[in-house]
């Protein structure tokens, strides 16, 4: 069902969406964060073909979850790494699905308290129907829409891979 | 005491930290790894995350403490939880409150979690049968029963030097006898499977059957440091001796006081621990408590992580298994 959809061409056209839309903006040595665990992934790619110097971050929004008191603790523990400063940086945040928004509005709280950025520019793998936050991603892979009870996710690491399942 | 029925929730999660006797590896080793991530967060320009925003939190503290309470509050803060510090000992109780009285009183203040201290053995234990079901309870002390959290702080500091549990003698120094913190690490340690737990202390210093909890129990000090990984020093508990357990602290410093000498014994690479407060000169020299080996300091800092993941565990149970009844 999902054949058609070719991850690896996808991060090329964003790799070049990301240059251009820095260019634009003149955002001078942006620093790319990815969101645990599939936007970290996506983000180790772009990161590399964008050949930027600053290492890569990675979040774990786990703390920051809006649906802590009903969810409860994720399993997921890994700690967040942002080993630079993101004070006055332009940040590439980069998530591998944007569905409700919610993961973005945590990830950019977390940001928040690790310090200023100048800005935040979200790029996403793909972006799925389902919006409950007005967030909007700048970069774009591939929009897809989905009924409710069809979900799209993304394997890997190696190989990466989009599966779209239909649950309930 | 041991109960898993009253510490774990149906689908096994932790519901009240009472003791570490009894809970599996694999959930002592998940509140180490939550503490790994919480101590990221010590580390930030803003110390804090929003998970237990809007929840509160009373430290109950019967018997004083300076370090374990102000800890328990830096935890709770930095999970934005509110927090109240209650000194019963100087307030309810002594006007004659029952403590079942006090405990309903704060449940009509909508707390969600109460953090006991208490000179009694089960006292956390007996709370945590008597609140309502959506309320969590951690043993920040019981008697000389349980300091589930000290321990856990203890393993998260030797996981951070020395990883693989599997390959490790540990050495606990000291006043065994009245030491929750002893009993605790002892538990904690024999889940975790370290090679050999020892214990050193005089005679009088021992509870009776401690070899039944798996330790090797040592007499001479420089006998039981041979070759050990970590040494874990405890407090002479002067306040809670009776009658002539100890010839004199001069004596019991010369036998069992930690000193560089003495240290040499074990591995080059051996930590020092000491839960604290510490008694300089009288079961640690200053040169070894400040020494290279020290980890103590760092004891305190993880403590914060260590009870952040107690309470963020505790207290982030799906709601399902928050209502269900006991």
């Amino acid at each position: 069902m999902s054949d058609d959809i070719n991850v690896k061409e996808l991060l090329t056209e964003m790799a070049d969406a990301i240059q251009a839309h820095t260019n634009t903006h003149t955002y001078e040595t942006p620093l790319m964060i990815g969101i645990k665990r599939g936007g970290a992934w996506i983000a180790k790619q772009l990161h590399k073909q964008l050949e930027y110097k600053d290492p890569l971050g990675e979040l774990n929004i786990a703390f920051y979850r809006d649906d802590f008191s009903t969810l409860g603790m994720h399993p997921e523990v890994s700690p967040s790494q942002l080993p630079i400063d993101v004070n006055d940086r332009h940040i590439v945040l980069v998530d591998d699905v944007l569905y409700t928004g919610r993961t973005i509005r945590a990830a950019m709280n977390e940001i928040f308290d690790y310090g200023r950025p100048a800005s935040i520019t979200l790029a996403v793998l793909v972006e799925r129907s389902g919006k409950e936050l007005p967030i909007q991603a700048d970069i774009i892979g591939k929009t897809i829409t989905l009924d409710t009870g069809e979900h799209v996710k993304l394997s890997g690491p190696e190989p990466l891979a989009l599966e779209i399942k239909i649950t309930g | 005491m041991t109960g898993n029925t009253i510490q774990l929730d149906k689908n096994g999660n932790l519901r009240h930290f009472l003791t570490t006797e009894g809970l599996s590896q694999s959930l002592l080793q998940n509140i180490l790894d939550h503490a790994e991530s919480f101590a990221c967060v010590g580390e930030r320009a803003v110390k804090k995350v929003p998970l237990l925003r809007g929840k509160t939190i009373a430290n109950l503290f019967f018997e004083p403490s300076t370090r374990t309470r102000t800890t328990f509050e830096l935890a709770a803060k930095r999970l934005s939880a509110d927090i109240l510090n209650l000194n019963i000992s100087t307030s309810a109780t002594s006007k004659g409150e029952t403590l079942s009285d006090t405990l309903h009183t704060l449940e009509a203040m909508h707390c969600d979690m109460f953090v006991v201290r208490h000179a009694n053995s089960g006292a956390a234990h007996y709370i945590a049968t008597q609140v309502a079901p959506h309320i969590s309870v951690i043993n920040a002390g019981d008697g000389r029963h349980a300091h589930p959290t000290q321990a856990m702080l203890d393993m998260f500091t030797i996981r951070r030097h020395k990883q693989d549990f599997t390959k490790l003698r540990v050495a606990i120094v000291g006043d065994i006898l009245h030491s929750r913190v002893a009993r605790s690490e002892i538990h904690a340690l024999n889940t975790l499977g370290v090679l050999e737990t020892r214990i050193i202390a005089p005679h009088t210093l021992i509870p009776e059957g401690v070899e039944n909890l798996g330790v090797h129990v040592y007499h001479n000090m420089d006998e039981g440091l041979e070759g050990v990984d970590v040494v874990m020093m405890l407090r002479l508990q002067r306040e809670r001796m009776r009658g002539a357990l100890l010839p004199s602290e001069q004596e019991y410093f010369q036998r069992y006081g930690l000193t560089s000498k003495r240290l040499e014994k074990a591995k080059p690479d051996a930590i020092v621990m000491h839960p604290g407060p510490i008694n300089r000169g009288v079961e640690i020299d200053s040169s070894v408590a400040d020494g290279k080996r020290s980890v103590i300091l760092q004891q305190v800092s993880y403590g914060i992580a260590v009870r952040m993941a107690v309470m963020a565990m505790t207290m982030g149970r799906s709601s399902e298994d928050m209502s269900e009844s006991k």
